[in-house]
């Protein structure tokens, strides 16, 4: 078979990034998903946000599960590696990546069913022990590539497509996330991409298990009246406590922000996060807060969005375990192998 | 009453203790002294699934020959645990010995008349000796092997020379556990005729032989093997073996300058998620494994799979033991060959490396990721609790400083650079073994996208028919190129020429030298292969060509590789005999010498063994 390259095609409009790189430098394959799937509009966003992070493709290794939100990451970043795992189980996966070469990004997609459900128990631990990654889990409440079945994250009350109710309670990712210590927590929505892509880009600087719970309706299976993971429903009921603008560096803010109303974090690798409040009182560093105001508003049936909490100074697996600077799998003979000196002692210890 | 028992260094000592009463350190030293005599001998410990509280015994065989595989019967027994006692003291050899703590006065009906009692007042010279509660419990310990040591006949000053060796860097300790067992050693020598029949006699039999235990050694095996990666849950017989490695890393993998490691190990939430992070280190360029025993293996069942389709390089070192969870947790088989050799779902098969002992579990440990980046699959090392919890006498380890890693195909980015064609799944040499490339390699050449079995030769996504079979083929190429690496059979020929053969693997290779020995003794003559790996060598094959019957012995109730020879060499299931030891305790020799002079319809034979 005769390999042709793909034509490039050069839109006039077409802007290259610090890289040389175009927007089209960061995609993937065609989507195979259904037109108007949530979960495309957050494949756009992963593209848009490495595109002004004018990041090295090839230096983020992307991992999934199984599922339609699992299948996305062939339709973006085509240069780098990628890892279509098994159901659930993306988390250890990703986890002994991270291990393997602590140099590259990792960017785990996942889903609802995938991380709430069969891998609810990897999700938690792989937050927990702090990897470095950005976990986005594209939650529609349904199983989309089983044919819409109830996750564990619908609602209690929400009904199906056929008009089953959902009488289990929901598991909430970003009160779980929250509790197990991620240190970059955030939940938006797939029709924001405004501001989707500026989460995205913070959480891809944080050096520090950052997740994001990013509600993408499903319309083949979870769209429709009395769900609560439809187009119109979270329209309807999100409410940002703030929004994000991302600065590769410090530069002066322009404009002028009545007092307190502008906070700016500034993340290890030198990036900042302007924090422009939506939600007066809200502190985006206090752990506990935020989960109180979260459970708040859920019992009212909104849904908070934003960078919903931020540690400036978080550590990572790497940091616990006391590696060393550069990747593992880098390491050669002379770091690995003590040699026959050293076994011999071994063995005139067992005589 | 027959006859005590008379025999130098050839008999089986047996202590019973309460887990946790701190028993095992002394217990270590008494198997040591008899090895610094020059006298091979094997250790077991025979442990229920618990802490504290209950029943352990620690057994040792001492045997001039050389014979390490488990005799059965005791001949000189230590009751110290109260609760067994009635077991323990049946279980001692007609004509054999019973040393007893004699502080509390037993009637005679816990006696029996035909065998030796020697009683120490044990508790009672500890009691007048020290005040500590715990010291007086750990002294007892050290002032039984004292009373041994006088009778046996053994070298008091080995014995001091071991004490101070074991409490090294603890130099409070040495003293007053020379006093208590020169305590326990004196007062067999003034009250009880010393030594007794069993004696112990400084030979010249170990040579440079090292006593060390195999998970211990496999661990060593994954250091020397350049793992970097280790991420494990907890398991009976498997833990020991990640502990060792973390403390051999200690040792051997931290930066003297920076004091960074140069080791990542990660205690996962099960074994889903242990064998995950090992895949996604494979896939990642580090080397990575896994400890575990069945139950784990049943869990990881699935990502196995995968890494098999994705061909993904993992080590999996199975400790095995019995049955699942409330199976014979602490208990010895060989019962997770098929469920390894075809872990999962799909068409799957999997390498298995099987040591026969510490010193082939370093080597196979070692070698296991080197073939793991050469073949692009998981390996599994089988090892078993018999091999894998007991300190065992060995050839020492050897290492060549001229050997490499063989990181196996990878392309690096001047390989892409140079223009180099990259598939991920295509078969370049025609040994079935793609090309990989690490993530992060190149700017833009090189990048694949990793899944299960839809995809074509250069990992884009398919569901057509004639990519998978491709795909399939080419992965039964590569199983057979694998039969070209793994270590291969070893076969010994009788000393006549003979049509019977037998088959053995792992653990069971102690007890099989012997068994053959007795059974040459009586006239039954065998040639023996045993297996060192699966996918089988063509050796195999011909071997069982060659005899007429070939027994195949094996601790499993379901004969799990003679299934594998019938299935995977298409061989008789007529020829192959099955040999199978499966209560949960060592084969011995006794039982398989008996077992196939039966088989072998050698009629006379079986009284002149038992
Ligand atoms: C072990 C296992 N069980 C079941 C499945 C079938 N399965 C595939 S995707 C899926 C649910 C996916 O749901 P979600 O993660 O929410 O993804 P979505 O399709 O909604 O984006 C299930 C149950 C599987 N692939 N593997
Ligand atoms: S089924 Fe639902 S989740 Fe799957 S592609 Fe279609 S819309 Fe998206
Ligand atoms: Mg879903």
């Amino acid at each position: 078979m005769s390999y042709l390259p793909k034509p490039k095609f050069r839109h006039p409009g077409l802007q290259k990034n610090k890289l040389g790189y175009t927007r089209r430098d960061y995609e993937g394959s065609v989507s195979t998903l259904c037109a108007g799937c949530g979960h495309d509009s957050i494949s756009a966003a992963i593209i848009q946000a490495c595109y002004e992070l004018d990041l090295e493709p090839h230096r983020l290794a992307k991992l999934s599960g199984i599922g339609c939100s699992s299948k996305t990451p062939t339709y973006f970043l085509g240069q780098s590696h990628g890892f279509n795992s098994v159901h659930g189980r993306m988390p250890s996966v990703l986890t002994g990546a991270n291990l393997a070469n602590r140099d590259l990004i990792y960017l785990g997609v996942s889903g609802d069913g995938d991380s709430a459900s069969i891998g609810l128990g990897q999700f938690a631990h792989a937050i927990r022990r702090g990897v470095d990654m950005l976990y986005v889990v594209e939650n529609n409440g349904v199983y989309g590539l089983t044919k819409g079945q109830f996750s564990a994250t619908a609602d209690a009350g929400s009904k199906s497509k056929w008009g089953a109710d959902n009488n289990d309670s929901p598991i909430d990712m970003v009160a779980l996330a929250l509790q197990l210590g991620a240190t970059y927590v955030a939940r938006s929505f797939s029709g924001d991409k405004q501001q989707l892509v500026p989460l995205i880009k913070g959480a891809l600087g944080h050096r520090g298990a950052a997740f994001i719970d990013c509600i993408s309706p499903c319309v083949a299976f979870n769209n429709h009246a009395g769900s609560t993971k439809s187009f119109d429903y979270v329209r309807e009921h999100n409410e940002a406590v703030n929004a994000l603008d991302y600065m590769p560096v410090r530069s002066e803010i322009k404009a002028d922000y009545a007092e307190g109303a502008l906070e700016q974090v500034t993340q290890h690798d030198g990036s900042v996060l302007n924090l422009y409040k939506l939600a007066r009182d809200y502190d985006v560093h206090d752990r506990i807060a935020a989960m109180t105001y979260l459970q708040k508003k859920n019992a009212k049936g909104e849904i908070a969005t934003g960078l919903l909490y931020v540690d400036s100074s978080p550590k990572d697996l790497h940091a616990h375990l006391q590696t060393v600077e550069g990747p593992l799998n880098l390491l050669g003979d002379a770091d690995l192998i003590p040699g026959a000196a050293a076994l011999e002692k071994f063995n005139a210890a067992r005589r | 009453m027959p006859k005590p028992l008379e025999r130098v260094n050839d008999f089986v000592v047996k202590f019973a203790n309460v887990n946790g009463s701190g028993s095992a350190s002394a217990n270590t030293l008494f198997g040591k002294i008899i090895l610094r005599m020059g006298i091979p001998a094997t250790p077991r410990n025979i442990f229920p699934s618990n802490i504290q509280g209950l029943p352990t015994w620690y057994e040792v065989r001492i045997s001039e020959a050389g014979w390490l595989g488990s005799r059965g019967g005791v001949d000189l027994m230590v009751p110290m645990n109260p609760q067994t006692w009635d077991q323990d003291m049946a279980s001692v050899e007609p004509g054999g010995y019973v040393l007893y703590d004699s502080t509390k006065p037993l009637p005679p009906s816990k006696f029996r008349d035909d065998v030796t009692v020697l009683g120490v007042p044990l508790t009672e010279m500890c009691n007048a000796a020290y005040t500590d509660p715990r010291q007086r419990q750990l002294f007892k310990n050290v002032m039984y092997v004292g009373a041994l040591a006088a009778l046996l006949d053994m070298e008091v000053e080995v014995v001091e020379k071991l004490i101070a060796e074991q409490f090294w860097g603890k130099e409070k300790l040495i003293k007053p556990n020379i006093a208590a067992m020169h305590m326990g050693r004196d007062w067999a020598l003034k009250n009880l005729p010393c030594p007794i029949g069993l004696r112990l006699k400084r030979v010249d039999k170990v040579g440079d032989r090292i006593m060390v235990e195999g998970n211990s050694a496999a661990a060593l095996g994954a250091v020397y093997g350049g793992a970097t990666v280790c991420a494990w849950y907890p398991i009976t017989p498997s833990s020991s073996l990640a502990e060792a490695f973390t403390s051999h890393c200690k040792r051997f993998r931290v930066d003297q300058t920076s004091s960074k490691r140069k080791y990542a190990i990660v205690q996962a939430e099960d074994e889903l998620a242990s064998i995950g992070m090992v895949i996604g280190a494979g896939w990642n360029g580090a080397r990575a494994f896994t400890s575990t025993s069945g139950p784990g293996i049943s869990l990881m069942q699935e990502f196995i799979g995968l890494a098999y389709f994705a061909e993904i390089p993992a080590v999996i070192f199975d400790v095995q033991r019995g049955g699942p969870s409330t199976g014979m947790p602490t208990r010895t088989q060989q019962c997770d060959l098929l469920s390894a050799a075809y872990a999962s779902h799909g068409d799957t098969k999997h390498v298995l490396l099987l040591p026969e002992d510490p010193k082939e579990c370093f080597d196979f440990g070692a070698q296991a990721f080197d073939l793991a980046d050469r073949l692009q699959t998981p390996i599994f090392v089988m090892l078993d609790l018999d091999i894998g919890m007991n300190e065992r006498l060995c050839a020492p380890f050897k290492w060549d400083d001229a050997r490499r890693m063989d990181r196996g195909k990878v392309m690096t980015a001047k390989d892409l650079d140079s223009g180099k064609p990259f598939g991920r799944y295509l078969d370049v040499d025609g040994d079935g073994i793609p090309y990989r490339t690490y993530p992060g390699t190149h700017p833009t050449r090189g990048a694949f996208f990793t899944r299960g079995t839809t995809k074509d030769q250069y990992a884009r996504y398919t569901e057509e028919g004639p990519a998978y079979i491709e795909n399939m083929t080419r992965l039964l190429r590569k199983f057979d190129t694998a039969k070209t690496l793994v270590p291969q059979p070893i076969r010994r020929d009788a000393a006549q020429p003979t049509r019977l053969g037998a088959i053995y693997y792992g653990s069971t290779s102690p007890a099989m030298d012997e068994a053959l020995h007795r059974l040459a003794g009586e006239g039954v003559h065998l040639n023996t292969l045993r297996l060192r790996a699966f996918p089988f060598h063509q050796d195999v094959t011909a071997f069982c060509a060659a005899h007429d019957r070939v027994f195949v012995v094996e601790q499993n109730r379901d004969g799990q590789m003679r299934t594998l020879l019938m299935s995977e060499c298409g061989i008789d299931p007529a020829k192959l005999a099955p040999v199978l030891h499966y209560d949960g305790t060592p084969i011995t020799a006794k039982f398989i010498a008996e077992t196939i002079a039966e088989k072998a319809n050698v009629v006379p034979f079986r009284k002149a063994v038992s």
